[in-house]
């Protein structure tokens, strides 16, 4: 048996980053502040010192450079994993990142590919300025082209991450900062993939199917463990967001007839919207009640003096499940 | 080498003519003044003011970090080292003038009216500390050198109203790298704009330091490619920034010829602290280097130069030391006292009117409240 690490997230970021560095000399990392400093969240903390210069290294503080350069490099052949420090900066890159990462391939006729996998941090909840704590995973998924995955555990960032950097094509890879150093899991220290597209149980049940990604996992799973022995509730970590794995959401939903979608992001237009209506495409007949969302409101993520209540949690999830439940 | 130059604007060699790479100066380290400088022609009353101005925000800073510290305050950018900067050329501008800040411009902005529980206020986390009633202070900007734009456009608007109102832009040197500043400085010169480009070059984009940001020598020589006036000034010399922005302020409202309006100004200084409170700076850079930034301190610099002329004495120090703290221990008081803002404040000023869905919305987390509780709510 091969040896583990116990690991936080942030830990098995850098771990996977580590072990994709020393399986392939075409992986670079860089972005503003990951070569000395070791990432403001310390997310390639040593990566610098032990891989070099010409490997890790620091950029201007400019995304629309970071991620151009990296479409550039990308189409060389190589494969860059740019970061962006928190999601909410990555706006000056956004256009290279729609216009061209999402879109080389099929502007060359698949000549040129982009197998680049840009690192954000995202979300609520660490009581930060403005601009830190959004979700919008949904710009991402809505675009085709690349593919996005939010992971909620130590386990599943090495081997999601390693599977980004090995995909070959563009991968936004969202990192769940207020989960960083949440809890501690055993990681394998060789390295390995979990497989892009594929949803996860992380709870069995029967009455009804919540689906959810990233820091929501935690509180979803703690409303699912309130209400066990009233409410039986199966909670799905979709863990990519695109492309989604809808054989396991309807799978998941024929078994229970309900569903509740848990995500941080706005309400309005939020991928929750998505996975409603596919269910109804796909699984009318099984229906047994509307499909709940319990999300972030379609408000300015708030400072910090007001996100708890922006952020669901485990009260408002429990509230959610019920209105499903007792429809 | 660095030049001292005794014209405030408007005399027939402006300093702003001075070489892009060059460095303008009027305090020497120790306080004296450099040979060949003038020194500006302002009233006793005014010195101290700068003075008292640049101590008091010395101390806010460090009651600021430590309510951070204590759990008091969220993460906050720390301004020690840059209050030369900030106040000399705040100082330049009459009060319909505006300031365009980036975040860590707390002392220029009191210097325009902000008061300090306003900036505590933002920085614990409540948005309306932002909300600056009849000041011409513009909000806080987070994303690095998006304000850059919005500083030309507000010329331009200034300009087709007949206003004679100046913007002063303010934003780091990491900031330069953005396409953000590019377009705005551009934006500028093609429009001609009442702007002032106020760069705080504080070496350091959090770990990244200058170098890494520009092969150029100077920031101040990108105004070239701008068609506009570009000029480095000691950053930690208060009067050298006064002087230096004075003529910039004077040249935006009133250029003549084929002068252009705005003018970028490089502020040679550096951040002696962390770049936020969630920074360690140990892990990029030399305690050496801190020191060495030390030495140039504008505020002894400045008492130096006051002691010298007589203007300054122990008794005035210890009585402005004794008043700068009553009036920072106050506005922690005051900002303390306001209570957490309400949650309907969060859905109120997304739109002029509220859509349906979002009164929806208030009206659902009202139900949540009055049903769980807070303390059950936000477990
Ligand atoms: C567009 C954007 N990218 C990244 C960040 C994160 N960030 C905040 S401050 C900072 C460094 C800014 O350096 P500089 O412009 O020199 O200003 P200083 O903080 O030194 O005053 C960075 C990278 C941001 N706020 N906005
Ligand atoms: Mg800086």
């Amino acid at each position: 048996m091969s040896d583990t690490q116990n690991l936080t997230l942030v830990q098995a970021v850098r771990d996977g980053l580590k072990g994709e560095l020393e399986r392939d000399d075409d992986v670079v990392v860089f972005g503003e502040d990951v070569g000395k400093n070791g990432g403001v969240f310390r997310a390639t903390q040593g990566l610098y010192e032990e891989f070099g210069e010409e490997r890790v290294f620091d950029t201007p503080l400019a995304e629309s450079g970071i991620v151009g350069t990296a479409v550039g490099m990308a189409a060389y052949g190589m494969k860059p994993v740019p970061e962006m420090q928190f999601s909410g900066f990555a706006y000056p890159g956004f256009d290279q990142i729609v216009s061209h990462a999402a879109r080389l391939r099929t502007r060359s006729r698949s000549r040129f590919s982009v197998p680049m996998t840009l690192r954000m941090p995202y979300g609520g909840g660490i009581r930060a300025p403005e601009h830190h704590s959004e979700s919008k995973e949904a710009f991402y998924a809505h675009e085709a082209g690349l593919k996005v995955v939010v992971p909620s555990t130590p386990h599943d960032t090495k081997g999601l991450l390693a599977a980004a950097i090995r995909d070959p094509d563009p991968v936004v890879f969202m990192e769940p900062k207020l989960i960083y150093r949440a809890f501690r899991e055993e990681v394998p220290d060789e390295s390995y993939t979990v497989e892009l597209g594929e949803a996860t149980t992380r709870r069995e049940g029967d009455d009804v199917s919540l689906f959810t990604w990233g820091a929501m996992t935690r509180p979803s799973m703690a409303a699912a463990e309130n209400l066990a022995g009233e409410i039986d509730v199966e909670v799905i970590d979709l863990r990519t967001l695109s492309p989604m794995d809808w054989d396991s959401i309807v799978e998941s939903f024929k078994k229970t007839g309900r569903a509740v979608v848990v995500h941080e992001a706005p309400k309005s237009g939020g991928l929750g919207a998505e996975i409603a209506t596919t269910i109804q495409e796909e699984a009318l007949g099984y229906q047994r009640a509307p499909v709940q969302r319990v999300t972030g409101f379609d408000t300015p993520f708030p400072l910090y003096a007001l996100e708890d209540y922006y952020m669901p949690e485990a009260a408002r999830i429990e509230d959610g499940i019920r209105e499903a439940v007792e429809f | 080498m660095t030049f001292g130059y005794g014209s405030t604007g408007g005399t027939a060699v402006s300093v702003l003519e001075t070489d892009p790479r060059e460095k303008v100066q009027v305090l020497a380290e120790d306080g004296s003044v450099v040979e060949g400088a003038t020194v500006p022609d302002l009233s006793e009353e005014t010195f101290v003011e700068m003075y008292r101005t640049m101590k008091l925000a010395r101390h806010f800073d460090e009651r600021a970090v430590s309510l951070q510290r204590q759990g008091r305050m969220g993460t906050y950018p720390p301004l020690s080292g840059q209050e030369g900067a900030q106040v000399g050329s705040a100082m330049a501008l009459r009060d319909e003038d505006w300031i365009v800040p980036s975040y860590r411009e707390h002392a220029a902005s009191y210097v325009h009216g902000l008061t300090l529980e306003g900036t505590l206020r933002y920085w614990m986390g409540d948005e309306r500390g932002n909300r600056l009633e009849d000041l011409n202070i513009f909000p806080v900007a987070v994303p690095i050198a998006s304000q850059i734009p919005h500083a030309a456009g507000l010329g331009m608007a200034a300009d087709y109203n007949d206003s004679d109102e100046v913007f002063m832009c303010y934003f780091g040197d990491g900031a330069t790298s953005e396409g953000d500043f590019h377009e705005g400085l551009n934006f500028g010169g093609v429009f001609d704009t009442p702007t002032v480009f106020f760069c705080n070059n504080n070496q350091w984009a959090i770990s990244v330091p200058r170098e890494k940001q520009t092969a150029a020598e100077t920031i101040a020589q990108k105004a070239v490619a701008y068609g506009m006036e570009g000029i480095q000034v000691d950053g930690m010399d208060p009067l050298a920034v006064y002087q230096v922005t004075s003529a910039a302020v004077e040249r935006a409202r009133s250029a003549e010829g084929e002068q252009l309006r705005p003018t970028l100004i490089e502020a040679v200084q550096y951040r002696y602290g962390a770049h936020t409170t969630a920074d360690d700076p140990s892990v990029y850079r030399e305690d050496d280097e801190v020191e060495k930034w030390k030495a140039k301190d504008p505020i002894p610099r400045l008492e130096a130069f006051l002691r010298d002329r007589g203007v300054l004495d122990d008794e005035r120090v210890a009585e402005l030391t004794d008043s700068i703290e009553e009036e920072v221990a106050e506005a922690i008081d005051t900002a303390e006292e306001y209570t957490r803002p309400t949650t309907e404040s969060m859905f109120e000023h997304v739109y002029a009117g509220m859509p349906e869905r979002l009164r929806q919305q208030q009206a659902y987390l009202d139900r949540l409240q009055s049903e769980h509780g807070d303390e059950e709510l936000l477990e």
